[in-house]
């Protein structure tokens, strides 16, 4: 009988001590799911990745192109692309401007891949090479794309570059090939390392802040909450694509 | 109707080699082009970012077109009991088979990794319509193949009907699926329209029925069979209808366009302001591929041979044409991103696309139909496709 009552009190014992542990562990826990993904772990839909781009902080400068450039290793980023013309070489993204024909009032802003929730890519893809990462990065699988460009049919951003010649020196980061497609990866490389991709961390260092990337599943990510404040354009909203990079002022 | 005789042609003419001869090198010249674009990369070609599928896309999709129209002939016999018709049977499914081999062939060499074949083959995303297509064609080769072995075979002639049908269904899917490839297609002006599945299948009885038209006078001219007035004019007639229907929808299309403001841009492109592509839809599609055609097969020449034969050789070059604007065309309209904006930018944004065929595109694409034609020419001489006489008092019993 008292064996018994012994056995009991330990038992509570224990049983109220691994409860402690685990509100001393808990804190930690929490910390852990938003810090950066380990390779081992599956890119979780509980987050969406996002951009917002403010058009009218955006200007003439191209520091955003450059720095993509740079860390993807394409355009002047790289010595590749020497035999294809001007019309065949890649790019990731690229500075547009606007001009309303009826106001002349004129916008500069970067198009880039918009990392549709439903992508279009995707859905025409025969192979399942395009596809989307459960965090809503739209990316290209290189080991099975075939090259049937249908994909840059499928486009309405003419987000896609298909490669026209052999390469070399590519980044280890940003793996390309001859006769795959491409577009941009959200700099998915840094972002997996709770990183902020090149184009919006350059259009900060330059001081135009027209640049956001965050969660636009968290509603107090600073995307969201200049999203709920502000709002935010889809180019070619008809689509109903709901992408993930938005646009003010457009 | 007399028993209908089916007999290998002799080939072993000096014609018939220097046919062959002649098709075997436009396919080298094929391969040459393949080689050449597959080694170096797509930048030797005139094809990039902004019209990304160019000539060899128009042969491809035309070839794949005219495969399952070409099956036509088969269909009216088997599933419509159309008796004429029997005797056209076999060799209407052999340039199926040869003209999807063709248009195959040419898609898969365009490829930026034809290499990955097998990829292709293995892993399916059944959301696209690529992938479907993929299965919807060898489907076609193992069901027409099934459906001429039920048709050459007697002892299996109790199976023909089913298999006749069986095969038509999957043709009219499997051109659904190809119309689908632009009808699914959102992101451009030129595409995104239910109405591109039923408009390729009405292409494909014209363009299809047209080859069909042009190798029957030919294989028969050749070898000195005998072919009947009246099967040439029930066939002739035929594709009068067809290529009128084919005018139809092009009509509709564009009408149903034209009402649309959002349309106006992509429409004033093509029929108006689009310099290349607006002749190549005047004088191209409409006029010479459609309207002298129908002079030439309705009016007072619609009994002499040549006659039918240049119509017919008009109506494939108007389809060629008709793909070249669809396909090409469809592409050199600018992505409309920002609408009542000019927009302009370092990847060709808001502008007209330039193009023109390069050699290697043309020399590829024009292999697909190389292997279609030495195809059928190998077909008929090794097996029995072709009946001895199509003489009209042979193959109609009620010719007088």
């Amino acid at each position: 009988m008292d064996k018994n009552m012994t056995d009991l009190a330990r038992r509570n014992f224990f049983g109220k001590a691994a409860a402690a542990a685990g509100l001393a562990v808990a804190p930690g826990v929490m910390l852990y799911e938003v810090q950066a993904r380990p390779a081992d772990q599956a890119a979780s839909s509980k987050v969406r990745w996002g951009m917002l781009i403010d058009t009218t902080k955006c200007n003439d400068c191209n520091e955003c192109v450059t720095a993509c450039q740079t860390e993807n290793g394409w355009g002047a980023g790289s010595d590749n692309e020497q035999k294809s013309s001007d019309r065949q070489k890649a790019q990731w993204i690229r500075k547009v401007k606007l001009t309303d024909k009826q106001t002349g009032h004129v916008q500069s802003l970067p198009l880039m891949c918009q990392h549709c929730e439903t992508p279009p890519c995707v859905d025409v893809c025969p192979t399942g090479a395009s596809m989307k990462r459960a965090d809503g990065i739209v990316l290209v699988d290189k080991h099975i794309c075939i090259g049937c460009r249908y994909c840059m049919m499928a486009c309405p951003y003419k987000a896609r570059s298909f490669i026209h010649e052999d390469l070399h020196n590519q980044k280890v980061v940003a793996p390309r090939g001859k006769g795959t497609v491409e577009s941009c990866t959200m700099c998915v490389h840094r972002v997996d390392k709770d990183g902020t991709p090149a184009c919006v961390e350059a259009c900060t260092k330059a001081d135009r802040n027209a640049m956001v990337f965050g969660d636009l599943n968290d509603p107090n990510s600073t995307i969201s909450m200049r999203l709920k404040e502000f709002g935010g354009e889809q180019i070619r909203a008809d689509l109903g694509l709901n992408t993930g990079v938005r646009y003010q002022g457009l | 109707m007399k028993n209908v005789q089916y007999l290998e042609i002799e080939g072993n003419s000096k014609g018939y080699l220097a046919l062959l001869g002649f098709l075997g090198l436009i396919i080298l010249g094929a391969l040459g082009a393949f080689y050449y674009m597959e080694h170096n990369g797509h930048w030797v070609s005139n094809m990039d970012n902004q019209i990304v599928w160019g000539t060899p896309h128009v042969f491809a999709v035309f070839l794949i077109v005219a495969a399952s129209g070409a099956l036509n002939v088969a269909s009216i016999s088997s599933v419509f009991n159309k008796t004429a018709y029997k005797p056209l049977a076999p060799l209407s499914g052999l340039l199926a088979l040869a003209l999807l081999a063709g248009g195959l062939m040419v898609l898969v060499l365009d490829l930026g990794h034809p290499d990955r074949l097998i990829v292709a083959m293995t892993y399916y995303n059944f959301k696209s319509i690529f992938a479907w297509n993929i299965i919807l064609y060898n489907g076609f080769f193992a069901i027409v193949a099934v459906y001429l072995w039920m048709t050459m075979d007697r002892t299996m002639a109790k199976y023909k009907k089913a298999a006749g049908i069986t095969a038509f269904l999957w043709r009219i899917i499997l051109t659904t699926g190809t119309g689908s490839i632009f009808g699914f297609l959102v992101a451009r002006q030129g595409y995104d329209a239910a109405i591109m599945a039923p408009m390729f299948i009405i292409m494909s009885f014209s363009f299809g029925l047209a080859i069909f038209m042009l190798v029957l006078m030919a294989s028969y001219n050749w070898t000195g069979r005998p072919l009947g007035d009246a099967l040439v004019k029930r066939l002739k007639n035929l594709l009068g209808v067809f290529v009128a229907a084919v005018l139809y929808f092009v009509m509709a299309y564009h009408l149903t366009n034209l009402y649309a403001t959002e349309h106006h841009g992509v429409e004033a492109f093509i029929l108006r302001d689009g310099g290349v592509y607006t002749q190549l839809f005047w004088f191209g599609q409409i006029i010479m591929g459609s309207l002298v055609p129908l002079a030439l097969l309705y009016g007072p020449t619609g009994s002499n041979r040549k006659m039918i034969g240049l119509a017919s050789v008009l109506i494939i070059l108007g389809g060629l044409i008709q793909m070249y604007i669809i396909i090409i065309g469809g592409q050199a309209y600018p992505l409309e991103m920002f609408p009542g904006k000019e927009v302009s930018s370092s990847f060709f944004d808001g502008i007209v696309n330039v193009y023109s065929p390069s050699a290697p595109e043309f020399f590829l694409g024009l292999g697909g139909i190389g292997v279609a034609l030495i195809a059928v020419a190998l077909g008929v001489k090794v097996l029995k496709f072709l009946p001895t006489s199509l003489a009209d008092e042979d193959v109609d019993p009620h010719h007088k």
